[in-house]
Formats: C-alpha cells, structure tokens, sequence
C-alpha cells in the first residue's frame, strides 16, 4: 500500500478551479517531487494535503487512512507535516523555541530530547544559534530551522513547499543534499519546487503540473531527459 | 547655503514644533489656569513650569539629533531651538499686545501676556522671554553634555519634586489626616505649592538615593546573587510580605478619594488582565471586550436586585453565574468570528459590543434589563456579614479578584496553551502546520478574557450599587486596548502600569479636568512615537520594535528581506 494515495482531487478558490482531477501516489521510502510554473497548483496541491484547503471532491489517504477533511492539526498528528513556502518560522521566538513549538503535538519529554538530538545532528548550525532571535537567522539558517521545526513533530511523510526559494546557490545545494540526507534516513517526502534541475536529481519520480493538472508522471530520470520537461523547465 | 542649512536644520525645525507645541499651550488656557497653582509657593509656578519643561525638553531633542561631529554646532543648535521656540511666544505677545485677538482665542488675554512676560512692560517683557528660551537652551544643551548617570540622577529628581507639587492636592491631605505626619505636611507643602526647603529636601533626598543605587547598587545585587538559596529565598519572602502588608493597608492611609481611585485602576486591570490575553496572548484584536463587563454586571444586577424581583441572589452567589454566562458568551462570541483576522475582527467584535449595548437599552428587554434607567438597589457584596461598601473595602475584593487573575495569567502564559497563542499569533497557518487546534485556541482566549472580563463587571456592579447602560460604550473597550498598548502588549505588569498612567493619573489629575484629555491623547502619540513597545514592554516585542535599530538580520543572501506572508498559488 502506497505511503500517499491522492485521487482525483478537486480543490476551488472560490471559483477558480485550482486543482483539476489530480492523483499521485507516493511510496514509502520515496522522494517524489511535483514541478510546475508559478501558479500551476503546487503549493495548492500540499495545502490540500496537510488540510489547510479543503478539497471540493477526490480522496486522500495515508497508508489507508482516509484524511481527506481532517482538521489541519489532526493531520499533523497522523505523520504529515509540511514546511510552509517562504519558511515562515518565528521570526521572535529563539532558534530553541521555534523547535519547541515544532514538538507541539508530543508531550513526551524523552522523545522530544530524542528528536532535538537528531535535529542538531542533522543541522549542527542550529545548535550554535539556538539561544539567537530566529528572525536574525541568515535565510539558509531559516530553511534549516523551518526543516527542522518540522522534523520536531516526528513526520512519516514531510512536506516540502520550495525549499530553495530564494537561496544563494551554494545554500541550494546543502539545503538538497539535507533532503536526500532526511530521505535516507527514512522519512518518505514529497518535495515541490520551481528548481526542477535540483529537484530530479534527488527525486525518484516525479509529476510536472499545469494550470492545475498533472500533464507528465515519470521517473525522474525519464522527466530530466523530456524533450517537454527540458524546454520548459530546465531552461535548455 | 546648502552646508549652513544642513547645520541649522536640526535646531530650526525642533524650534519650529516646539514653538507650535508652546503657543498651543498658552492658546489653549493651560497657562492662565495652571499658574493658579505654584509647583513652589509664591516661586515657580505650574504654568509656567509647563513652557520650560517642553522648551528644554525641545532642545535636547535638537542636540540630540545634530550630528556629533562638533561639540559647538550642537550647543549652538540648542540655542537656535529654544530661542525660535521662545520667540513664538514673543512673537504671540508683540502681535496681541497691537491686535485684539481675543474675539478669536479667547485665552490671548492680557493677563497670559503678562504671565508670559513675568509682568515687564514693553520691549523689557519680550527680551525677558527670550531670555528665558535662552536660558532653556543652556539648561538642555547642559543636560547633554553631562555624563549619563548624572542627567537621570538630574532629571528624576527634579521631576519627582515637580511631581510632588503637581500632586500637592493628594498628597498633602493624606499627610494632615494622619496626626503625627502633619508636621511633615507643614515642611513639605504650604496652602500652595512646595515649600523652599521642602522642594529641595525632595531634589536633595531623591538624587542622594540615586546616586548610592548608581554607585552601590551593583555590589549590593551580586550580594544577594552570592547568598545562599536560603537567605535568598528569605528576602524574597520578606519583600513579599512586605508587599502583602503594603497592598494591606494601602486604602487606609491613602483615604477615600484615593482609595477610590486605587479601586478603578484595579478594575481596569482586571479587564486589562483578560482582553490581555486576547489580545496580547493570542494576538485577537477585540474592540467589543466591553460587552463581557456588561453582562458580568448585568447578570449581577438581574440577580441580585430586589429592584427588579426575580432573584435576591447575594453577591457570591451570583458571581459564579456572571462569570459562566460570561464565559459562554465569549465562546459565542467566538464562533462566528473564528476565520476572521485582523481588522475584520476588529469590526465584527466591535459589532458584537455594540449589539449588546443595544439590547440592554432597548425597550424590548426592558422588564428584564431596566431599559435606559438601569437597575438600582443592588446589594454590596458582604463577607461574614460585614458589607463592603466603602471604596476602602471594596478594594478588597478586587484587591483578590486581581490577584486571582495576575495568577491565572502567569500559568497560563507558559503553559502548552500559552505556546499555543503565541504560535497563532505569530502566523495562524503554520500555527496550524504545528498541530495546534485552531479553533479551540481561540474559543479558550476569548472565554478567558471573557470570564476575567465579567468578574470585573459583577464587582463593578456591587461597587457602583446600580448599573447603566451609558457605562457600557465603546469608549471602554478602547480605554482597555490603550491601557495595554501603552503598558506594552502581552505583559502582565504592563497592564498594571498601563492601568494606572491611563485611568489612575487622570483621575489624580481631576483638578485639571479642562485639559486632561488634551494631555492624554498628547502623551498617547508622543509614547507611540518615542517607546512604541510600551512603559513595560515584553521582551519579545522590544526586539520587535527595535530590529532596525539595533542592526539585526544580516542577510546572507537576498532571500532575508522576504514578506512573511506568502502570495498564494506554487
């Protein structure tokens, strides 16, 4: 049974039509990517995920569970958790607390310590700052941060909304070399991005999205070497 | 040109506000009706007190901003400033001793001319205020100069005597009615103002225990850090029972007028304490908060008055009742507005306040509510039989009410619902991402703030005996918001010392109704443009207010100047 199972899913602004009849499956163990233009319904697609929008109709389950109109927080609590566009950390609250509130649904004290361990082994650069004001965080820091808030609530399956966004390059290829490092240690993750290039390298398959629907499903080597992908993506 | 005006600048536009800010003071009466009264008998008078404060105080506001590059344009500058500042008012004096400009400002009167002038005739009066815009100059251009530690030891203790004169109404009435103290009354004050030695006893006592805090105070507090957890936790419970004792007997030594007061400022900080966490917790802006106050108040009423027949309920028993009903209509009031933000929810909860206004002056509900005419007769709350009616006894009560809910605060702010709020707060959407139930989050603030907000109103009620409509405007639930801007948001003594500089000083300062109101909305701008984070602000949103200030955020890419809120769409 698939980690994700989306079908069919239909999700409305008002009257825009933003996602159009769009099924994915994800796999344990996966990291499945979605590329798309600005506007082609990526992040729609992960907010409708975690239940921040509601899908008008189509089904969402999680190893069979149905999660399909559950109350965001719920969601959280059955192992999905998604690092919101742009970071959004506390920009107030210290690098600690922002963790901290990352751990809100556990209130078991000996895993939460597991769980922070396991953050500052991954980004030791937090745990140098962790006293420090998050907003004064350098944008990569942030990335980290909003990553490792995430990890903090122990997901099965993280959701990652443009991680790269706005990134200098060289904190690009850290920020996917740490995704690849989550994936190998067992957390299943769907991953949506402009940066298409960096995204395929990771990825094991992968959908390209337009104006809200899935138009291309395929292996991420297969996606890197389309003729369509390549041009309209890749930039070649 | 361009060189010299970039050296006058600073002086002249300082010179010009302050001008402004002088001519308004005199245009407007403060200085006529304040000069009644002396700060020092027969030596310094208040009105006149008032015109050198803000002329000094604009001059230091101009050394301040001229560049540091040369100790003389600086001094020179202040100079600049309080003489345009000065001539203003020669200038008023010239232009009304030759035009009759009363039919217009009714204060322009010969006699603030002559106040003005300190009673010299001719050219002598006009050189005598610039001199004294002169001699303002030099006082702040002074005050700059001198090291920081001696201009706050300089400036508090000056203040603490022109307090004192300020205050003499209060203060010296407490001093006589307590026997043995009459002596010190009679030092201190005369019928009007200080006494010579008296203000400077204050100046003197004040700066001497300052400057041993400055020099000694160091040692003393790293004293206390090297004792023993025992002694340590021995003062601290000794300062409290000092505190305790204090708080105790507070009402009798201050008196009825001021115990008065003491009770309204504690009312406000019970309704500061709830909307507080609405507000500065949970980061809700409510401006309908007043509706919780009347229906605690009303269901009291309802409940315990004969008047109206239903219920002879006493006081204790009806304060559960007003505080659940309260508590309810919180959570009412919270469901309809649960997807709302910012300002929508403050028009939808200024909606709500409104409506219950509305309903308890309405004719409809007359039979229950009293319509306009209120409800009477409502009995005092009784403790063992003994009612509290006196202003000094109902202290008391909200003495404990505040107590009470300082208490429920403190825990509930660093409590896994504490977090919560400040989560939501800070972005509601990842708040969400976090796993925090949004809806009941923000149901448990507002019946919080509701609960706290309707034990007010009962005790209100109680206190009053009788309860009206027209107490119930929305002027009350903007008061409260002040009072926790001002303090400093989601701070526990914030909203006391918000309370008390927004509804304990103007009530102090009732003898000078005519333009309390002038100063209060004056003294709200000038705190929101020099102390945005409030008189005592939380840490939090000190870093806030100040980011830019203290150069924080050192991008290491482009990426650091990016909106918090996103666009939507991906």
């Amino acid at each position: 049974m698939a980690m994700l199972e989306i079908e069919h899913l239909n999700t409305y602004y008002g009257h825009i039509h933003a996602l159009r009849d769009v099924s994915i499956t994800v796999e344990k163990g996966e990291i499945v990517t979605m590329i798309g233009a600005n506007g082609a319904g990526k992040s729609t697609m992960l907010k409708t995920t975690s239940g921040l929008l509601r899908p008008r109709t189509g089904t969402i389950q999680l190893e069979g569970e149905e999660l399909t109109r559950l109350a965001p927080h719920t969601i959280v609590t059955k192992g999905v958790v998604q690092v919101p566009e742009g970071r959004r950390i506390f920009g107030q609250l210290t690098v600690m607390e922002n963790l901290d509130m990352g751990a809100f649904t556990c209130r078991d004290g000996g895993r939460i310590q597991k769980n922070l361990d396991r953050v500052f082994d991954l980004f030791p650069r937090l745990k140098e700052r962790s006293k420090q004001v998050a907003g004064t965080l350098s944008g990569g820091e942030q990335q980290m941060l909003a990553m490792g808030r995430a990890l903090m609530a122990e997901p099965r399956l993280l959701l990652l909304d443009e991680p790269s966004m706005g990134l200098a390059p060289v904190l690009v290829d850290s920020i996917f070399d740490t995704i690849s490092r989550l994936n190998n240690a067992g957390t299943t993750i769907l991953l949506v991005e402009q940066n298409a290039r960096m995204a395929l390298q990771v990825a094991s398959r992968g959908y390209v999205l337009q104006t809200g629907q899935i138009v291309l499903s395929d292996s991420a080597e297969n996606l890197a070497s389309n003729e369509m992908v390549r041009r309209a993506y890749l930039g070649e | 040109m361009t060189r010299a005006r970039s050296i006058w600048q600073h002086g002249v536009k300082t010179g010009i506000i302050g001008g402004v800010a002088v001519l308004i003071i005199a245009l407007v009466g403060m200085v006529q009706s304040f000069n009644k009264r002396d700060i020092i008998f027969e030596v310094v008078a208040m009105g006149h007190t008032l015109l050198v404060i803000t002329a000094v105080l604009m001059g230091y506001v101009a050394a301040k901003r001229t560049p540091r590059d040369d100790g003389l344009i600086q001094y020179v500058n202040t100079i600049v400033c309080s003489l345009i500042t000065s001539g203003f008012l020669a200038l008023l004096v010239v232009v009304g001793r030759s035009v009759n400009l009363r039919a217009v400002l009714v204060n322009a009167s010969p006699v603030l001319y002559k106040a003005l002038t300190l009673g010299f005739d001719g050219a002598a009066g006009i050189l005598i205020i610039l001199l004294f815009g002169v001699i303002c100059g030099s006082v702040a251009a002074l005050l700059y100069y001198l090291p920081p530690v001696v201009r706050r030891v300089t400036i508090i203790s000056l203040s603490a005597m022109i307090g004192a004169g300020v205050l003499q109404e209060l203060i010296r009435p407490v001093l006589l009615s307590w026997g043995p103290m009459a002596v010190i009354a009679d030092y201190f004050y005369t019928s009007n103002g200080l006494t010579i030695a008296g203000a400077v006893t204050i100046v003197v006592f004040i700066a001497a225990g300052m400057t041993v805090w400055t020099l000694r105070g160091e040692s003393i507090k790293s004293h206390y850090s090297h004792l023993s957890g025992g002694s340590q936790r021995g003062i601290k419970i000794g300062s409290f029972v000092a505190l305790a004792f204090v708080l105790i007997v507070l009402p009798h030594v201050l008196g009825l007028f001021l115990s008065e007061v003491l009770t309204i400022v504690g009312l406000y900080v019970l309704l500061g304490l709830g909307l507080n966490i609405v507000v500065g917790y949970a980061g809700m802006l409510d401006l309908g908060y007043v509706a919780f106050f009347a229906i605690g108040s009303y269901v009291t009423a309802v409940l315990t008055s004969p008047e109206l027949g239903f219920y002879s309920l006493t006081f204790w028993q009806a304060l559960p009742f007003a505080v659940v009903l309260g508590i309810l209509s919180g959570v009412l009031l919270g469901i309809p507005v649960l997807k709302m933000r910012g300002d929508y929810l403050a028009i939808a909860t200024l909606g709500f306040g409104e409506i219950i206004r509305i309903l308890v002056i309405s004719d409809f509900l007359r039979p229950w509510l009293g319509g306009a005419q209120g409800i009477k007769a409502i009995p005092k709350a009784s403790v063992f039989g003994f009612a509290l009616a006196q202003p000094q006894y109902i202290y008391y009560l909200i003495l404990a009410g505040c107590i009470l809910v300082v208490f429920i605060s403190l825990r509930l702010k660093d409590s896994r619902m504490g977090r919560a709020w400040m989560a939501m707060r800070e972005d509601e959407d990842v708040a969400q991402a976090m796993g925090i139930n949004l809806v009941s989050t923000k149901l448990l603030a507002f019946a919080t703030g509701a609960g706290f907000s309707a034990l007010s109103g009962a005790i209100f009620a109680s206190k009053l005996g009788s309860v009206y409509p027209h107490s119930f405007s929305v002027f009350i639930s903007i008061n409260i918001i002040c009072l926790i801007i001002v303090g400093g948001m989601g701070s526990i003594p914030g909203v006391i010392v918000g309370a008390a500089a927004l509804v304990g000083l103007p009530e102090l300062l009732r003898e000078f109704a005519d333009f309390r109101l002038l100063v209060y909305g004056a003294a709200l701008v000038a705190m929101m443009l020099l102390r945005p984070e409030g008189l005592w602000p939380e840490v939090r949103h000190k870093i806030e207010l100040h980011e830019d200030e203290n150069g924080s955020g050192q991008p290491e890419d482009l990426s650091a100047a990016e909106p918090a809120s996103q666009p939507q769409g991906g």
